[in-house]
């Protein structure tokens, strides 16, 4: 499995100067499976230049995974060139909301007046599909979907692909209501389908500092993500999901407070940045 | 294809409980399976024990463990109780009835129970608010 981040800003897109090195794009995330099959997390900026990379080559079918319809993780989908052409073969998988589909969803935004050509007039007609409870395989990966603490319907991706298991949540907040140092994990969000994953793509967007002004927002802290990462006994601790005001220099400083915190865990953690390439094994 | 082992809690029953550790009400949180999973503070005096001390209890033992009895003292069955209905029915129920503590204190309550339904066809869990009307009954 090989992995490219397209973007991994959180909540705003964040040009300029000051991100050039982490980048200013908002969540997505390329997958390239073991079969060749080629699956998308998240439609946020990002996937307007994945999707010109694609459109050089177009593969057989394209599958997007959404964790949630939050602008900075869908506003990039009516961009995305492949949606445009009338031959690919688009599966767009995410979370309903207890009473509608996720297409229903999707439609609200990829509509007028919030856009100018309907869903049901987009030349691909992709096919949307809920995310089912239980196991099912994209490719050659098996894909578990697992609600996790966010505000309105949000799930984590699992995939499994021969073994490699990569893990995505770019949104979520597990300390919502437990102690984490002290919480058994069962009762820890997201712990399930983080549990030994060879890469963990998580939600660390604030300081300790900012997340104490913003509990219920459903993001995490330096410690918060560095803590679950620990829990859920993950190999590789990737952090995502950068609050825009943070600057490449604070999110360096971030990263040396994550790497106090995580110690010799014997594990690996960084930062995500646009353009990174993560290869498992 | 198998179910995949989830190893937590559903999401609502975690949020639930989250409600529950916050409020003042007594509030009971079943999973699925019926299984106590928690009861918080404010349900302690009223059960008669901690939930530290009770533990998770699947349905059979719960619905047994405080006796709980009609105003007439006559015994309710799992499916009779609100926490039943709301289980086995998925609609909320509500009923006055009377329960047997852990320390021995029988007391009159009313509960309110609620089914957990991630989606229309998607049961994960149920709770109950309950309320101790002894003293109410008495005077």
């Amino acid at each position: 499995m090989h992995a490219k981040v397209w973007g991994c800003r959180g909540s705003l897109a964040a040009p300029g100067p000051e991100t050039v090195h982490y980048g200013g794009n908002t969540s997505c995330v390329e997958l390239r499976l073991q079969d060749e099959s080629v699956v998308i997390l998240d439609a946020g900026t990002g996937i307007r230049a994945l999707g010109l990379k694609l459109a050089e080559e177009p593969p057989p079918r394209i599958d997007i995974l959404l964790t949630h319809l939050h602008l900075d993780h869908l506003e990039g989908l009516g961009f995305f060139t492949p949606l445009w052409e009338r031959k690919s073969e688009l599966h767009i998988w995410g979370p309903a909301s207890p009473l509608k589909s996720l297409e229903d969803r999707i439609a609200t935004y990829l509509s007028p007046p919030l856009f100018p050509v309907h869903l049901s007039d987009v030349p691909s007609r992709p096919t949307f599909h809920d995310v089912p409870e239980e196991e099912w395989m994209v490719g050659s990966a098996a894909v578990v979907a697992q609600p996790v603490s966010h505000p309105g319907p949000t799930v984590g991706y699992r995939l499994d692909d021969d073994g490699n298991v990569f893990v995505y949540m770019p949104d979520h907040e597990p300390a919502l209501g437990v102690d984490l140092q002290t919480v058994s994990p069962d009762w820890i969000s997201g712990y399930g389908v983080a549990f030994g994953a060879d890469v963990l793509l998580h939600d660390g967007q604030y300081t300790e500092e900012e997340y104490a002004m913003k509990v219920g927002w459903g993001h995490s802290s330096t410690e918060h993500v560095v803590t679950f990462a620990k829990i859920a006994k993950v190999r590789r601790l990737v952090m995502f999901h950068h609050d825009p005001l943070h600057t490449d220099a604070d999110l360096e400083v971030i990263l040396a407070r994550a790497r106090e915190l995580w110690g010799e865990n014997g594990g690996e953690i960084g930062l995500a940045h646009e353009g990174m390439e993560i290869d498992l094994p | 294809m198998q179910r995949w082992d989830t190893r937590q809690k559903n999401l609502l029953v975690i949020l639930a409980r989250d409600v529950a550790s916050k409020i003042a009400t007594p509030m009971f949180v079943v999973d699925a399976e019926g299984t106590l999973v928690f009861f918080n503070e404010a349900a302690e005096p009223v059960l008669g024990q901690t939930f530290a001390d009770a533990g998770e209890m699947k349905a059979d033992e719960w619905s047994m463990v405080w006796k709980p009895c009609d105003l007439d003292h006559r015994p309710i069955a799992l499916r009779e109780l609100p926490l039943g209905v709301a289980l086995f029915e998925r609609r909320p129920a509500h009923r006055e009835f009377i329960l047997v503590g852990t320390d021995g204190v029988e007391r009159h309550v009313a509960a309110t129970a609620l089914p957990l339904l991630a989606h229309q066809d998607e049961l994960v869990g149920a709770v109950a608010l309950f309320w101790d009307r002894s003293s109410e009954a008495d005077s």
